[in-house]
């Protein structure tokens, strides 16, 4: 594996090797001291041309443990503000001795052209509305140790929300499907994208038919700025048909997991306290998500044990 | 000087037949058997047919002159066969003003070339809100008016427009996009888009415009050119149009009916143009809109950008592809039209409709004008970007390899490209 830049790339004995491998740097991070040297030597660049704190943090962290050296190239400091093109930059830093560029852009694709212009391996961290792979390795991962297995066969997991502005749930749903299980999405017609012909999914603007089947449900951030775009009348509205209020929390069944990619809109999409819903699994999905960045680090630049 | 085309298959309105063609004066002075003269060009085995007329082209100058001038540009123009191009308005500054159209012309006549005819806006800097002066523009010799890029948005304003119009001897074309349908769209709306997670470009806002002008026409009576058509319905409510019997025209461009919106799962905007590349049906309506006269011209829409704009990410990338260079061979090879049809397609029917058939778009008899376009429809070459004219690289057809090559293009009897090189 040369590159991780979409679900897509991967086929299913990758997916779950990266999940065992997961499991392994699980453990890793349990140890007192969770540091090991398998990428001792090796450049990891973080570009991100987008903001994102809890990404970028989560990458670093994960490169740190595996003893990589790890640069941070921002754009707000960086010469692209002075009109340098994309691929100049990447050029010129590759020039110094980059081994991997982990990207996060607001456009779709870039992480494509940049490994057209580079030798180095590119880890996606979000490329538009496109993909966000590293999202849904640490939520399959997150749902498949929940449930124990190894894979998600016979799970009912629904997407809900903006499933059309949402690398996160274009990458979940080729993870989650790949792995077997069954995904449904809801929302209005409007923040579905224009077509899933070909999707595995079913799709319902009905959230409470589905609710006491679901074994997963999984909430996509509900940004304010869709209002404006004539997508939903109201957030009021939204809540009221698609959010997590204390009405629908006891139709859930007892096992049920909730889950949301963060950042959180509190009484929008998530209209009850997570910490005091038991199958929360927000908290989870930050923690699993330093361990499978270090697999996906570890799979792309390491050789042999991970020690 | 007498020059002598010698032997070729004459392609045009009269038909077909294999003669020699003596031009003399700029003009055709005989066309015949075993003609002499003090230079002959050799057209064995080619056609040779009107030259080739684009209603559509991108020169870039006054503006951008990074991407294109108009010396490249028609450099590209008449190793592609086109005696004449429509410069499209979209300078900077915009082609509202006889000034701005009249240095269009001389830059054109200065590369001697090809004949660069410039379009004029409908509205002033394509803002869509005050009329360019029609008249004045008219009266510098300017007969098709477009916002191209922008479509005229108000539909109070574009009633005014034909109105005012109709009696100028003038044609309107409009670029067929409600922008409000489209904000920040990047490729053409269906499945993949929805899985590349971009902005999509649905069918429908270009029809609702087609829609509407063809509306417009039947109302005002003026004539309305549709440019570079793209979906299924655009060309079924142009078939109704001229069923109806209404001055209704319309083009399509080469990248339309042969590449589809898969394309853009390689993320380079090569692809990208406005209107976007669509599916395999909306291909297949366009050939049977051009096979059946709904589509009267193809056009290029050659859009040069140079690499570090064609480099950005997609959605910033600004949309368009070269096409001059490439239209005739994509004809032949994609169309399945005998060789009349591709001729009349490139040469006589956009010459009617740019109104420019006193001296381009045939036939090819003694008295008209000398604009020839010599092609060897049978030879192949390969598409390589760099060895093409244009002052920009952004074909999408790199490394295809094509039928149809240009041998020869005359342009007012003077061979501009002869044995497929330019003379000047």
């Amino acid at each position: 594996m040369k590159h991780l830049r979409s679900i897509e790339e991967l086929t299913v004995d990758d997916l779950v090797g990266l999940l065992d491998l997961t499991d392994h740097m699980t453990e890793i991070n349990r140890r007192p001291i969770p540091k090991v040297p398998a990428l001792r030597g090796r450049t990891v660049v973080n570009v991100f041309f987008e903001d994102s704190t809890r990404t970028r943090i989560s990458f670093e962290t994960a490169a740190k443990r595996l003893s990589a050296d790890v640069m941070n190239f921002s754009v707000s400091t960086s010469s692209v503000n002075k009109g340098e093109s994309l691929r100049d930059t990447i050029e010129t830093v590759s020039a110094m001795g980059v081994d991997a560029y982990v990207v996060r852009h607001k456009s779709t694709g870039v992480p494509w052209r940049i490994s057209d212009w580079t030798e180095a391996s590119v880890i996606n961290a979000g490329d538009g509305w496109h993909q966000h792979p590293t999202q849904a390795l640490l939520d399959a991962y997150t749902i498949r140790t929940a449930f124990g297995r190894r894979t998600l066969e016979g799970l009912h997991i629904a997407i809900v929300g903006d499933v059309k502005h949402s690398r996160v749930a274009r990458s979940d749903v080729q993870a989650f499907t790949r792995l077997g299980a069954r995904v449904t999405l809801v929302a209005p017609a409007t923040l579905l994208p224009p077509s899933i012909e070909g999707w595995p999914v079913e799709a319902t603007t009905d959230l409470d038919a589905v609710l006491p089947e679901l074994d997963v449900l999984y909430l996509l951030r509900m940004q304010r700025e869709r209002m404006t775009e004539a997508l939903v009348p109201s957030l009021r509205e939204y809540t009221d048909r698609f959010g997590l209020t204390p009405q629908r929390v006891p139709r859930l069944q007892d096992h049920a997991l909730v889950m949301h990619p963060g950042p959180m809109n509190r009484g929008v999409e998530m209209a009850v306290d997570p910490s005091e819903l038991k199958g929360s699994m927000v908290l989870h999905q930050v923690t699993n998500g330093v361990a499978v960045r270090m697999a996906v680090l570890f799979k792309l630049l390491g050789s042999g044990e991970v020690g | 000087m007498r020059l002598v085309v010698k032997q070729g298959r004459v392609i045009d309105t009269a038909g077909e037949r294999i003669v020699d063609v003596a031009i003399e004066g700029g003009q055709i002075v005989e066309v015949g058997a075993s003609l002499t003269g003090d230079r002959t060009l050799d057209a064995t085995g080619c056609v040779v047919s009107p030259g080739f007329v684009d209603l559509h082209t991108h020169l870039r100058e006054p503006g951008k002159e990074e991407a294109e001038t108009i010396e490249t540009g028609s450099r590209a123009a008449a190793l592609g066969g086109f005696t004449a191009v429509v410069a499209m308005p979209n300078t900077e500054p915009a082609q509202d003003s006889v000034a701005v159209v009249e240095f269009v012309r001389s830059q054109g006549i200065k590369a001697g070339l090809c004949d660069v005819v410039p379009a004029g806006c409908i509205t002033m800097g394509r803002a869509g809100e005050q009329l360019a002066p029609f008249a004045e523009l008219a009266a510098a010799g300017v007969r098709i008016f477009t916002d191209d890029g922008n479509g005229v948005q108000d539909p109070l304003l574009m009633r005014r427009a034909m109105e005012y119009a109709k009696d100028l001897d003038i044609t309107l074309a409009q670029h067929c996009e409600v922008s409000a349908l489209t904000k920040g769209a990047v490729m053409h709306e269906g499945s993949c888009c929805s899985r590349l997670g971009l902005p999509g470009w649905p069918s429908v806002a270009e029809e609702l415009m087609v829609f509407r002008d063809i509306e417009l026409c039947r109302l005002t009576g003026a004539p309305i050119h549709l440019l570079h058509l793209s979906t299924v319905r655009s060309v079924e409510l142009v078939r109704a149009a001229k069923a109806d019997g209404l001055p209704v025209t319309a083009e399509a461009c080469p990248h339309h009916f042969t590449l589809t919106d898969e394309l853009l799962s390689s993320f380079d905007a090569v692809y990208k143009v406005n209107p976007p590349l669509r599916t395999a049906a909306d291909i297949a309506a366009l050939k049977a809109g051009l096979a059946d006269g709904t589509i009267d011209a193809i056009a290029t829409d050659h859009a040069p950008h140079p690499p570090e704009a064609k480099e950005q990410p997609l959605d910033q990338a600004p949309p368009g592809m070269l096409g001059l260079q490439t239209a005739l061979s994509l004809a032949l090879d994609e169309l399945g039209l005998d060789l009349p049809q591709v001729i009349a397609l490139l040469s006589r029917n956009p010459a009617r409709i740019a109104r420019l058939t006193d001296r381009h778009g045939g036939p090819v008899e003694p008295g008209r004008a000398a604009n020839l376009t010599v092609f060897d429809p049978d030879a192949t070459w390969t598409v390589v970007p760099a060895a093409l004219a244009s002052k920009s690289r952004n074909t999408p057809y790199a490394g295809r390899t094509l039928h149809g090559v240009v041998r020869h293009t005359v342009l007012a009897g003077n061979p501009v490209v002869v044995d497929a090189e330019t003379q000047r």
